[in-house]
């Protein structure tokens, strides 16, 4: 099904490892500035089209059209030049160097600071300092630019990610389970810099905490065993006997 | 720069230039050999500690450049800054094309790699001509400098290799604390992360390797020069262990850690020549000794010892990040 | 006399063997390396050494104590399999669970420390070692003569393969290192005991490149540095035929062996690098080795 403005098209997209299809004919579309959420219970193969989608894999067979462009066979780092940014399911920073660091090293790639240039200071990439501050302070992290990340907390490390995410100023944000493993707080306020993000992108994310997914989703993509089960809002989608099945035994987060 | 650093590096410095006027006490060519392996275990910490690459077959980029600047010089009696550029630029090329092919894979396997290409390199110069085999190449003329300068006398070739060494651990100092060097922390930290900023690491990790072998490339020139001879002992893989063993014995995750290290093994075998093939089996029990309980080197443990109140117990594993 | 490409048959036929008896060593000890890695994620630099030692414990065997070939076939495996469990215990095992690179490492520093002190007490130059009385000679087919020697060099390789192959895929003990291999977290909660597993399979990897070590020693020097000059090339074989597949090593190292006689033939100079230049080759076009498991 192809949707008018849709910026990401997967097309009949499998994925078989041996002796065991991890994705079966799975497509789908995402439109421009939505919040679309991929849920299912476990094993259903949302991580597996997570890597199919940010191009950590290879697919078997299908196809995948970001902005009307196929990009089912370029290098991870392309589609992240292209503005297809992803996260990961364990927060991915760099421990030993600072938040500020971490974020700099975003915004070295996106304006193209002599990233090559071995035999410059790297007081050259002192001018970045001030959007990273700024960067910083969106995701609630003032005060803690010049901590290693590998000191900050679950949560916090969290924010760093999304402040290195954002930095690279994406046109899609691929979040892989944002919310996994934090505590109420946390994930108030990550769902919060998330909608902060919805307004300049457009946002896919696998989640399994149900309320997250109800607060924010703007469409939802329920997949089960490999293939998608059924698409809609959360209200449509809780009453549907099919996904109410394919949860039993699951439950809320 | 902490003062206490500062201070001691300026001592070293000092005693390092005045070297050749103390003959009796310390002998030039000697300084100038370890001169030499510190730059080359430098250049190999540039690969190993900061891009997190383990190439087990660097003895390739030395041995290279050591002949192609013999022959340069013997064949057709360039000026000396000509020699050593020829001998730095075929280790350089060298290290594109080994490079290319290594990283296409990782780890143990990249390893692997290198150590069987450095193997073919030794191969090659055995069978060559040029090279006069296990004679080795003999006679090199040390020309001179510019066309003007004669580097026959020690001390004008050791005030040539003191700044030619201090040129390349220069470089490999500002490289890691450069645009670049802050990629490949980056990229050694958490590489899907950088891949999925928009990195292409492989071009990274390409660059680091070539870097690494051009400087590994000058040492190798500038040893040539020294004792006017290349052999096969210089493409030999116990070369590629010996600076394996130096940047692990000095601290593998600190910019001059490697040269500790450097400086004791050398001095290791200067002073155990006498009794032959035993150089080779101290070198292996140093080897087992250190990397079962002294992986952080000599560098590692100083700062350790520094920042005894920021330490994490936390076993050191190869992709550990460094302490600046 | 009839030719191949420009070669007399005889002198084709002569090098094919010779590349068969080499292949068959490279095949041995690729063996011994992926099993080893396998289980312990650990290459072996000290493979070549403890070949090495094997050779040298045959000829000390009869040099010191009189006792010949066949007998030294069965001690010699045993003694050195038992050096390499002592390694194993004493030093290996402090390494698991850290970068596989340290396990190169440390077997890098056993190598060299095993290649010194053999040289140390026999010197650099090659020592000779006699062909047992029953294996001397040759037989003649007509259309090339077969060293008896390496005939049953090439026999005893591939029964080794064999017996190898036999006891991984169809005893219980290779059923236990089979599952250790894929997850040992779960053998050992199922009460095997898979730290013994792990010193008894880098003992019988070391035994093997013993077992090799003696069967090469009436054909080549017994000399100090015969191990790691193999051991490189095994190497190189191994990311060939990709190190994770026993089958791929055993393979890579018979054609290999073959490619390199052939070479010898036609193009002498070469022969020493065609492996190398085989290795580049598939690094371009197959990464992951003709056999290997695609990995990320």
């Amino acid at each position: 099904m192809t949707t008018k403005d849709a910026i990401i098209e997967v097309h009949n997209l499998c994925k078989e490892f041996k002796g065991f299809t991890a994705l079966d004919h799975v497509s789908f579309s995402v439109a421009r500035g939505t919040i679309h959420a991929l849920i299912g219970p476990n094993g259903a193969g949302k991580t597996t089209c997570f890597n199919l989608l940010t191009k950590f894999l290879n697919p078997t067979r299908g196809s995948i059209y970001y902005e009307g462009r196929n990009i089912t066979h370029l290098q991870p780092a392309d589609i992240a030049c292209l503005g297809l940014v992803r996260s990961f399911q364990i927060s991915a920073v760099f421990p030993q160097l600072t938040v500020m660091e971490n974020v700099r090293i975003a915004l070295q790639r996106k304006r193209r600071r002599h990233s090559y240039d071995f035999w410059r200071s790297s007081r050259h990439l002192d001018s970045l300092n001030h959007d990273a501050l700024q960067l910083i302070d969106a995701v609630g992290l003032t005060g803690m630019a010049n901590l290693p990340a590998a000191e900050l907390s679950y949560g916090h490390k969290r924010a760093v990610e999304l402040a290195t995410t954002l930095a690279l100023e994406p046109k899609v944000m691929l979040l892989d389970e944002p919310t996994a493993g934090m505590g109420q707080k946390d994930v108030e306020r990550t769902v919060a810099l998330i909608r902060h993000a919805a307004e300049s992108c457009t946002i896919l994310m696998v989640e399994h905490n149900l309320s997250v997914v109800a607060s924010l989703a703007d469409h939802i993509i329920v997949m089960a065993r490999g293939k998608v089960l059924a698409e809609g809002n959360y209200g449509t989608l809780s009453k549907d006997a099919r996904v109410i099945e394919a949860y039993i035994g699951a439950g809320h987060a | 720069m902490p003062k206490l650093t500062l201070v001691f590096s300026l001592l070293g410095i000092a005693v390092l230039a005045a070297v050749p006027l103390f003959p009796q006490v310390v002998y030039p060519v000697f300084v100038m050999k370890l001169l030499c392996m510190v730059l080359f275990a430098c250049a190999y910490n540039l690969l190993l500690g900061f891009a997190g690459i383990m190439s087990f077959g660097h003895a390739a980029f030395l041995g290279t450049a050591a002949y192609l600047t013999g022959y340069c010089m013997k064949a057709f009696g360039l000026s000396t800054e000509v020699g050593i550029l020829a001998g730095t630029l075929s280790a350089t090329a060298l290290g594109v094309v080994f490079g290319a092919l290594a990283i296409r894979r990782q780890g143990i396997y990249l390893s692997m790699i290198t150590l069987a290409l450095a193997q073919m390199m030794y191969f090659i110069f055995l069978q060559a001509k040029f090279t006069g085999a296990e004679d080795g190449m003999q006679q090199v003329p040390r020309g001179y400098l510019f066309g003007l300068i004669d580097l026959r006398d020690d001390t004008s070739l050791y005030y040539l290799v003191l700044t030619t060494v201090g040129g390349g651990l220069w470089l490999i100092w500002r490289t890691i604390h450069s645009p670049f060097g802050e990629v490949l922390r980056a990229i050694r930290e958490h590489e899907p992360r950088a891949i999925s900023l928009g990195y292409k690491v492989q071009k990274f990790k390409l660059l680091a390797f070539t870097l690494s072998a051009g400087l590994s490339g000058l040492a190798g020139s500038l040893k040539t020069l020294v004792f006017q001879l290349a052999a096969l002992t210089d493409v030999h893989w116990q070369t590629s262990g010996d600076v394996v063993l130096m940047t692990l014995l000095g601290g593998m995750h600190t910019v001059f850690g490697p040269a500790i290290g450097a400086f004791i093994i050398t001095a290791l075998q200067y002073y155990l020549d006498a009794f032959g093939q035993w150089v080779t089996v101290v070198v292996g029990a140093i080897f087992i000794a250190c990397v079962s309980v002294f992986r952080q080197g000599v560098a590692g443990t100083l700062n350790k010892i520094r920042r005894s109140d920021m330490i994490r117990t936390r076993d050191v594993s190869l992709n550990a990040k460094s302490l600046p | 006399m009839p030719e191949i490409f420009g070669i007399p048959l005889q002198a084709f036929t002569g090098q094919l063997m010779l590349g068969i008896v080499n292949g068959s060593f490279y095949a041995v000890l690729a063996l011994g390396l992926a099993v080893i890695f396998g289980l312990l994620k650990i290459v072996n630099f000290a493979h070549g050494a403890f070949f090495m030692v094997g050779a040298f414990g045959a000829l000390m065997l009869e040099r010191y104590l009189g006792i010949g070939y066949w007998p030294a076939l069965l001690i010699i495996p045993v003694l050195t399999g038992c050096i390499g469990i002592l390694v194993e215990i004493t030093l290996l095992r402090r390494l698991y669970g850290l970068d596989p690179i340290y396990g190169l490492l440390l077997t890098f520093g056993v190598a060299l420390l095993l290649e010194g002190s053999f040289r140390v007490g026999f010197g650099s130059s090659g020592q000779p070692y006699s062909t047992p009385p029953i294996l001397r000679g040759s037989t003649d087919l007509s259309f090339m003569v077969l060293p008896n020697y390496r005939m049953w060099v090439v026999a005893a390789s591939l029964i080794a393969c064999l017996a190898t192959w036999l006891v991984i895929e169809k005893t219980k003990l290779g059923s236990y290192l089979r599952a250790a291999t894929e997850r040992p977290d779960l053998t050992q909660a199922f009460g095997i005991k898979v730290p013994l597993i792990i010193t008894l399979t880098y003992g019988a990897g070391v035994a093997l490149a013993a077992v090799a070590g003696v069967l090469a020693a009436p054909i080549l020097h017994v000399s100090s540095s015969m191990g790691s000059n193999l051991v490189i090339i095994v190497f190189a074989i191994v990311v060939i035929g990709g190190l994770g597949s026993i089958f791929g090593s055993v393979v890579a190292g018979l054609a290999l062996g073959l490619i390199e006689g052939l070479t010898k033939v036609y193009y002498s100079e070469a022969s020493a690098t065609v492996i190398f230049l085989c290795m580049a080759l598939v690094l371009l076009l197959r990464p992951a080795g003709l056999f290997g498991r695609e990995e990320r």
